[in-house]
């Protein structure tokens, strides 16, 4: 119930980016009634859906009428403002997106495109959905995981280094480690 | 007499023939495993800045070879060239960004060190394989002229399939004594479980002298590979 007071005071925006490409089963999934719905129930005033080439186009709705406000455009030379004014992010499984959002430690659900060939994306949404930084899921199970998400079970991630591999190249090349 | 003469004769150049194609095979051979010997071996003790190769690609990996460069010591990596797809122009105006804020760092008095190059890719998605054949070659002739222009002393990549030809071609001029290049081959952040298509076939040729990889389960299935924690 916390979260319907909150949505009171302030908007809540769940921010959804399909990156470079397309991704309209995402698009249609987060422009379904069920995931509305779900967001809504989570407390959640705005989405806000970045659907890149895609040829599907949401419903845009102004909320007038209680609902969820939604907007949409394709492509914006930064999302990164869009990243970190939003409250839930609902991303590609892109590495690239995937990283920027767990930086700005903004809860995150990674939608798997189940549609491209060489699915190798998976693998990483899924080794960081059971280290829990982030939940993981198909666009026909969206909705369930909006409902039953637990942002607080979240854990931060950790940052990476890129000074291992660093050390080890210099070492490999004869420069000093500094 | 004559035909028995003629028959020596034929007999003679075809041993003489065959000696020098052992020969040469031999010597090839020999070259190859001393090549394949040495590689991953540290070479050198220098503190010479090495010309270097930096192989961009789209996505996530641009990011993650920035992320890298951003913590090597630029100035021993000198000059720097970027290649990156010619259908990818994002990757080279990331590069040039991350060049740009070098030269801010040093005061604007460092002369530009990078240069950014484009290369043809052997396959697009979706390509035919008869039509795949033909860009294949291109690629590859594309390839082979930019590193005869460039002759890099360490080719850095980390996963896109345009980096293969590269490393192939850096293998044959290390085979033919043009450029010992050190190939360095980091797997992306994304590959948890499996090696990447040009990480394996890098692996499994032995042509990258290191392979990083970022995920403890992939160096325990890839016992070569060295497992270096998450870079992003």
């Amino acid at each position: 119930m916390g979260d319907t007071d909150e949505s009171r005071k302030c908007n809540r925006t769940a921010f959804v980016t399909v990156g470079t490409t397309s991704f309209d089963t995402l698009v249609r999934a987060v422009d379904s009634q069920e995931v509305k719905e779900e967001l809504s129930k989570r407390g959640y005033t705005h989405l806000l859906i970045q659907m890149g080439r895609g040829s599907y186009i949401p419903q845009k709705s102004t909320g007038e009428d209680g609902s969820l406000t939604v907007d949409c455009f394709t492509f914006s030379s930064s999302i990164a403002e869009n990243l970190r004014s939003a409250s839930l992010v609902i991303s590609h499984a892109g590495s690239g997106s995937i990283f920027e959002t767990l930086r700005l430690g903004k809860p995150l659900i990674v939608v798997v495109n189940e549609d491209l060939m060489d699915n190798h994306q998976s693998e990483l949404a899924e080794e960081l959905a059971d280290r829990t930084h982030l939940f993981c899921a198909r666009p026909q199970t969206l909705y369930q995981v909006i409902a039953a998400m637990s942002l607080e079970s979240l854990i931060p991630y950790p940052p990476g280094a890129a000074s291992p591999v660093a050390k080890r190249i210099n070492r490999f090349l004869g420069f000093p480690d500094d | 007499m004559e035909i028995g003469n003629s028959c020596c004769f034929f007999n003679l150049k075809s041993n003489v023939s065959t000696l020098l194609i052992t020969i040469t095979v031999t010597l090839v051979v020999i070259r190859f495993l001393y090549v394949i010997y040495w590689c991953g071996k540290p070479l050198r003790k220098s503190l010479q800045p090495i010309s270097t190769l930096i192989v961009l690609g789209s996505g996530g990996h641009t990011a993650e070879m920035l992320n890298l460069l951003s913590v090597l010591q630029t100035d021993h990596f000198t000059p720097r060239f970027y290649i990156a797809a010619a259908t990818d122009n994002m990757s080279l105006q990331k590069a040039r960004v991350f060049e740009n804020s070098l030269i801010n760092e040093a005061g604007g008095e460092v002369i530009e060190l990078a240069q950014f190059m484009q290369i043809y890719r052997s396959r697009e998605v979706g390509q035919s394989y008869i039509t795949s054949v033909v860009t294949t070659l291109v690629a590859m002739a594309h390839a082979s002229w930019l590193m005869m222009k460039i002759r890099p002393q360490v080719i850095l990549c980390n996963g896109p399939g345009t980096c293969i030809p590269l490393c192939v071609i850096a293998f044959f001029f290390k085979v033919l004594g043009i450029r010992w290049s050190s190939i360095f081959y980091v797997e992306s952040i994304a590959r948890v479980r499996r090696l990447s298509l040009s990480g394996l076939l890098l692996y499994k040729l032995r042509m990258a002298d290191q392979l990083f990889v970022q995920w403890p389960r992939l160096q325990s299935k890839y016992p070569r590979a060295h497992y270096v924690g998450r870079l992003m």
